[in-house]
Parts: structure tokens; C-alpha cells; sequence
């Protein structure tokens, strides 16, 4: 009895996050996936009629949005890791007493709403604002030259956006790795940056794979930053699949779009902790 | 899985991480049919029976309430006609800003009224357009009583009267009105512009803006090519979507905007747009700014945002009386003195010129210019140049949509 009981506890205290999955995510994904199938439009309604072939539709019609998400949320992550993981090694080793300091002021424009954020980087990149309107009165940018509407502001944008999804998580593993074990590499002779390759990079991997998922994920399926900052040929599927459910009501086809993107980032997820290792992943959400 | 489970680390784990046995994927599988039970066989046609006016309105009276959805910068901040509608009836409004566009307005009250829910407004504005026309189509509007509306038919213009998206008011009565034209900077184009043409000139290379709208983008398509949008056929859709993807891959097109493309426009960021009459009116007269705004050679198109109630609607004869309050002249006229878009009243510009001949210096000037601007009334010669929108079935309005959203959207 008393070893049936122990078996069971932790399965009934997971109890309410599996609810809540069902609710919340299993079951509309069923419902969508069936509404992906059907045809007819939303004033004669939509009946189920197995139209597979709105699969192979919307790939062959946005194949382009969709590589062009998932290299702008790669570029993004990319320079997240670029700028996260020295600011995150930063606060761990060298925030001293003002490290919830430094968090704080991480998450400080959290506190403003995202669309806001991304506007005013409008203003900031205006063709003759502030920033470029100095640069190119100094005479160190051509009169032309322009930011917005490139995919070079999308992509930054994003990255302003989730970096601190990857600060966190890369600063959590980092903030726990034990000081005695760096000295302890450096009286083996290993000299500053051998101890960080082989010691500290090592066991901030954990963090490093988290902060990755987190800032990815979102970031492919992104499409605020895109449709204030992007140009003519920088839309995103997030785009898509927004217009096409709103503006479009053609729900199939966005139900079909949005399985078709979540198809790809699972197999990509999947394929990247099969070769990064998932054991140090969860190890991490465990602690 | 293991044989003998235990709460260890290995257990916990096992939680977050998903391990597909035979009988996962079986319990998985029963889950999948449930929801597919619950999901039912399809999605029901939305569309309700459409309702009689004489029936709707027989047991309907007023509430002394009012709610008002409008979009922003639609009335001044201290709401001077609320406050005057108040005053003569008794009535109070509750008044939001909440109409951003209309593709998502559209979307958020679909469901509601699809299941005859109350969307929190009793009166709505929108514009003549797909979503009007879904509206209709659907059932979602209440059937307006003519009796309880005489200020419209004694004061509103006679092209408001004979609409082509809602002919005899059956459902909407114009709030204001505005053209979709070309504006531009003359000091950064260094020339005048007088044609849609301009907008494919390579001269402005990257310094184009058009607007992200299907159909706002689809009328400039389609009068490039000479099509009158509104006889426009699917062959004429392609036609004017191809002008516009050369347009866009010629790298003329800097971005596709929604409404925000003043700020790129005064900043120089776009020296010409495609740009609501309104827009530059106001912008002109509180900047001081020297955009210049015209109709084009080849024609423009006229929209209307309508006033119009939901069939669920809490109080309907509250919404009908503020309807019918917009039409005195006196109320059209101090709502364009601040929005600057067209009256749907022509009176309107009389009272204005009145207006004006009590005041001095400043105020005068102002008033006589909005008075005798043809972008809030405009003349005989520009009405002949407007067109109206392509008016769709449903059905074939998702192919149009699609077409021109590939072009936004690449």
C-alpha cells in the first residue's frame, strides 16, 4: 500500500498541469487540426471534407515566408547568444552584491508593452532621426542608407525582444557552478580561457539549450517585429497565419500553416536535444 | 519505462519529459477521438435569418444608455457631442475608441454575435468594405427604422442615400466620409506628382508607400490598369496584382503600411504614399507641415465609415437616436471642424461659413480654409473622379483577399 501511495503522489501532483495541458492545448490543437481538413467559407460555414491537399497548398505558396522565419529566428538567437552569454557571465561572476541589481534592470523593459518597445525603435531608426540623422550629417552613412524595413531591423528587433530569455536561463546555471571548481582547474594549470572552455562552458550547456528554445521558438512564430519594422519582402508566417485568420477568415489555411510551422520546430527541437543530450536539459528544469 | 517506478529524480523527470509506451499512444489516441466528438462534424454556417424592421423595433425603447464603439481620433477629446447629445436627450454615452481596423474588429465580434452574444456596443462605425458585407451577409445588423430617422433623410447627402455596399440604408447611415489618395512631400519629390503613375516611377525608388489593406491596395492596382474598381472581374484582380508585385520587386515600394504611415511620410523616411484625405488635412493644419494631397488622373476611391447597430445590441433605440442626432448640421458640422473627413452632410459647410463670419483673425482664417477645402468637401469635379469598392459575394471575397495579401505579404 504505503509503496502504491508513493508511486502515485507526484503522477496526482502533476494532476492540474496535465489538466491544464488538455485543456488548454491538446484539445484546441485537435479541434484545429480537424478545421485544418475542411472547406467552404465563413458565411456558408466549413465542412469537414479531408482536404489533405491544403498541406501541400500552403507549403508550396509560403515555403518562403517559412525559411525566412525560421533564418530570422536562427540569426536572433544567434546574436542573443552573442550578447546574453557575456552578460549573463558578467552578472554571475562579477555583479558582486548588485546582481538582483542587474536582473532588475534586464526585466526593466518588460514593464513596458512589446508593441510599444518595438515602435519606438521606429523613432529610434528613422532615416533621418536620431541615430542615423547624426551618422549620416557626420557624413559616415551615405544620404540613402536606411535601417527599417530590412530584414536587418526585423532581426534585431527580435533579438531586443527575447533576449532576456536567454540571460536568464545561461545567468541560473551559471550562478550555480561552484567557484572552488575554477580554482581547482586553474591549480591544475589551466589558464584563464582553457578554464572556461573546458570547465564553465561545459556546465553552462544546460542553460545555454534552454535559453535557445526559449528565444527560437517564439522568435520564428514572431510577427509584431516584422510588420513594424520589416519592409516589402521581410514578412514572417506569423504574418500569414494572422492575416489569413483575420483579415482572410480563411481558417483552414491558417490552421494548416500553423501546424506546418509547429511540425518543423518540433522535428528542429527534437533534432537538436538528440544531439545535444536531454538528460542536462531536464536536470535543470529540476532544480 | 521501468518496472519499478519510484519518486526519484529519474520519476520527476519522466514527468516533464513525454515517453511514448504502446499505451501512452493509445490513451493519446482516445483523447483525439473525444475531442474530435466534442469538435462535432463541422463548423455550422454562421449566417442568421435576416430580421424585419417593423418586428425588430416593435417592443424596443429606450434605456437612457448608450454604448458607442468608435475608432480613435474620431470625435475631440472632450467629446463635445456627447456632452451636447446628453444635454438634449438625457441620454449617457459610454464612449470607446475601440475600432482599430476592420479585418480585426471584425474578428473579435464575429463569435460573439455568431452566438447572438452582446459585443459591449450598442452603436459601431465601420467602413463600407468586406466586413461590412460579411456583416450583412451573416445577419449580424439590426434592420435601422427610417420613421425614427428624420434629420438623415432631411439633411444627408443624396450619394449617401443610394450607396452601392447598403442602398436605402436598410442597415448603416455614413458617420464621415474620405478618399483614399496620393500624398507627398514637393520638397523631397522635387516635382509635382498628378497620376497613380507617379507611384511607379523609379526616380522614388524605396521611397514609395502604399497601404497593406487588400482592398485599398487592390483599387490603385486596378486603376492604374483603367479598371473601375467596382466592376472589377478576378482576370482584372490579376492583372492589377501582377502591376503591383513589379512595383514591389522594382524595389519602388519602401514598405506596405496600415495607418501609419504619416510619421514615415514627415520624416522622410517615404516621400510619397497612398493616404486618406483626412489624415494630411489634419496633419497639414496642426504641424504646419506642406504635404500636398490630390485625387489622381486616373480616379481614387471614395470610402464611408457607417454607423450601424449590432441585431444584439442592449439599447438599440439609444444608438438610433444618436444616429439621427450626428445629422443635425449643426452637430455635422463641429464634428468636421475636429475630424476634418467628409460630412455626409452638405449643410455642414454652410454652418461653417457662418461659423466663421462670427469670429476674427486666426480662427476665421482656419475655419474658412476647412469650409472651402475640397478635401472635406469635396467638389462636383472630384466626386465625378471617385469610385466606389468591388462589393463581393461571399466566397469569391477570399480569392480577391488572397490575391492582393500576396502581395503584402511576400
Amino acid at each position: 500500500m504505503a509503496r502504491e501511495r508513493t508511486t502515485a503522489t507526484p503522477y496526482l501532483l502533476a494532476m492540474p498541469g496535465w489538466i491544464w495541458l488538455a485543456a488548454f492545448f491538446v484539445v484546441p490543437i485537435i479541434g484545429m487540426l480537424w478545421m485544418s481538413l475542411m472547406t467552404g467559407n465563413i458565411v456558408t460555414g466549413f465542412q469537414p471534407t479531408f482536404n489533405f491537399g491544403v498541406y501541400p497548398q500552403v507549403i508550396a505558396t509560403y515555403w518562403e515566408q517559412i525559411l525566412r522565419s525560421l533564418a530570422y529566428g536562427l540569426c536572433a538567437t544567434l546574436l542573443c547568444i552573442a550578447i546574453g552569454y557575456p552578460l549573463a557571465f558578467w552578472i554571475a561572476f562579477h555583479g558582486g552584491r548588485n546582481k538582483a541589481t542587474y536582473l532588475l534592470l534586464l526585466l526593466l523593459p518588460f514593464f513596458v508593452s512589446q508593441i510599444l518597445r518595438t515602435i519606438s525603435w521606429k523613432f529610434l531608426l528613422a532615416d533621418n532621426g536620431v541615430i542615423l540623422g547624426t551618422l549620416k550629417s557626420a557624413g559616415l552613412l551615405p544620404d540613402g542608407a536606411h535601417v527599417l524595413s530590412t530584414s536587418t531591423a526585423v532581426v534585431f528587433g527580435l533579438a531586443y525582444t527575447f533576449l532576456p530569455f536567454m540571460v536568464l536561463p545561461i545567468y541560473a546555471v551559471l550562478e550555480r557552478v561552484d567557484h572552488r571548481i575554477v580554482e581547482a582547474a586553474h591549480d591544475l594549470y589551466a589558464s584563464r580561457i582553457q578554464a572556461f572552455v573546458r570547465v564553465v562552458l561545459p556546465l553552462s550547456l544546460p542553460g545555454l539549450f534552454a535559453g535557445v528554445l526559449l528565444v527560437f521558438v517564439p522568435s520564428s512564430a514572431d510577427y509584431v517585429n516584422a510588420s513594424v519594422l520589416g519592409g516589402t519582402h521581410n514578412t514572417m508566417i506569423g504574418n500569414i497565419i494572422q492575416s489569413q485568420y483575420l483579415v482572410n477568415n480563411a481558417y483552414p489555411v491558417a490552421s494548416a500553416i500553423t501546424f506546418v510551422l509547429m511540425a518543423i520546430l518540433l522535428v528542429g527541437i527534437f533534432s537538436y536535444a538528440k544531439a545535444l543530450g536531454t538528460e542536462q536539459v531536464m536536470e535543470v528544469q529540476a532544480k | 519505462m521501468r518496472n519499478t517506478p519510484r519518486p526519484s529524480p529519474a520519476l520527476l523527470r519522466g514527468l516533464t519529459q513525454a515517453r511514448y509506451s504502446r499505451r501512452a499512444t493509445l490513451k493519446l489516441t482516445g483523447l483525439s477521438a473525444a475531442a474530435l466528438a466534442l469538435a462535432g462534424c463541422g463548423v455550422q454556417g454562421q449566417q442568421q435569418q435576416p430580421q424585419d424592421s417593423t418586428d425588430f423595433w416593435a417592443d424596443k425603447q429606450s434605456n437612457g444608455k448608450l454604448r458607442f464603439a468608435n475608432w480613435p481620433l474620431y470625435m475631440d477629446s472632450d467629446r463635445t457631442q456627447l456632452t451636447r447629445f446628453t444635454e438634449a436627450t438625457g441620454v449617457t454615452v459610454d464612449y470607446e475608441e475601440s475600432v482599430q481596423d476592420n479585418p480585426s474588429w471584425f474578428g473579435q465580434i464575429q463569435p460573439i454575435l455568431a452566438n447572438g452574444g452582446d459585443i459591449g456596443a450598442d452603436l459601431m462605425v465601420m467602413t463600407n468594405g468586406l466586413e461590412l458585407a460579411k456583416l450583412i451577409a451573416l445577419g449580424y445588423l439590426a434592420p435601422l427604422d427610417p420613421a425614427q430617422l428624420p434629420n438623415f433623410a432631411e439633411y444627408a447627402g443624396e450619394i449617401y442615400k443610394k450607396t452601392a455596399y447598403d442602398p436605402g440604408n436598410t442597415f448603416t447611415v455614413p458617420y464621415a466620409s474620405g478618399m483614399t489618395g496620393i500624398a507627398y512631400d514637393p520638397e523631397r519629390t522635387g516635382r509635382t506628382l498628378t497620376s497613380i503613375a507617379d507611384l511607379w516611377d523609379p526616380a522614388f525608388e524605396g521611397r514609395v508607400g502604399m497601404m497593406a489593406d487588400p482592398q485599398e491596395i487592390a483599387n490603385f492596382g486596378l486603376l492604374y490598369n483603367g479598371i473601375d474598381p467596382a466592376d472589377s472581374t478576378p482576370d482584372d484582380w490579376r492583372t492589377a496584382a501582377e502591376s503591383l508585385k513589379q512595383q514591389r520587386d522594382d524595389k519602388i515600394v519602401r514598405a506596405y503600411y496600415s495607418q501609419d504611415y504619416i510619421q514615415p511620410l514627415t520624416n522622410g523616411d517615404v516621400w510619397a504614399t497612398m493616404a486618406w484625405s483626412g489624415d494630411i488635412y489634419q496633419q497639414n493644419a496642426a504641424e504646419g507641415t506642406n504635404l500636398e494631397f490630390f485625387i489622381p488622373e486616373e480616379g481614387a476611391t471614395l470610402w464611408t465609415d457607417n454607423m450601424m447597430i449590432p441585431s444584439t445590441a442592449k439599447n438599440p433605440v439609444d444608438a438610433l437616436m444618436m444616429m439621427d442626432f450626428l445629422y443635425d448640421p449643426e452637430v455635422a458640422a463641429s464634428l468636421a471642424e475636429y475630424i476634418t473627413f467628409v460630412p455626409p452632410v452638405p449643410d455642414a459647410q454652410n454652418v461653417l461659413r457662418d461659423k466663421a463670419g462670427t469670429l476674427d483673425g486666426d480662427e476665421q482664417a482656419a475655419l474658412e480654409e476647412l469650409a472651402a477645402s475640397p478635401l472635406v468637401f469635396p467638389t462636383d469635379a472630384d466626386y465625378a473622379k471617385l469610385h466606389n469598392y468591388v462589393s463581393l459575394p461571399a466566397g469569391e471575397e477570399e480569392e480577391f483577399t488572397s490575391i492582393f495579401l500576396a502581395i503584402t505579404q511576400a
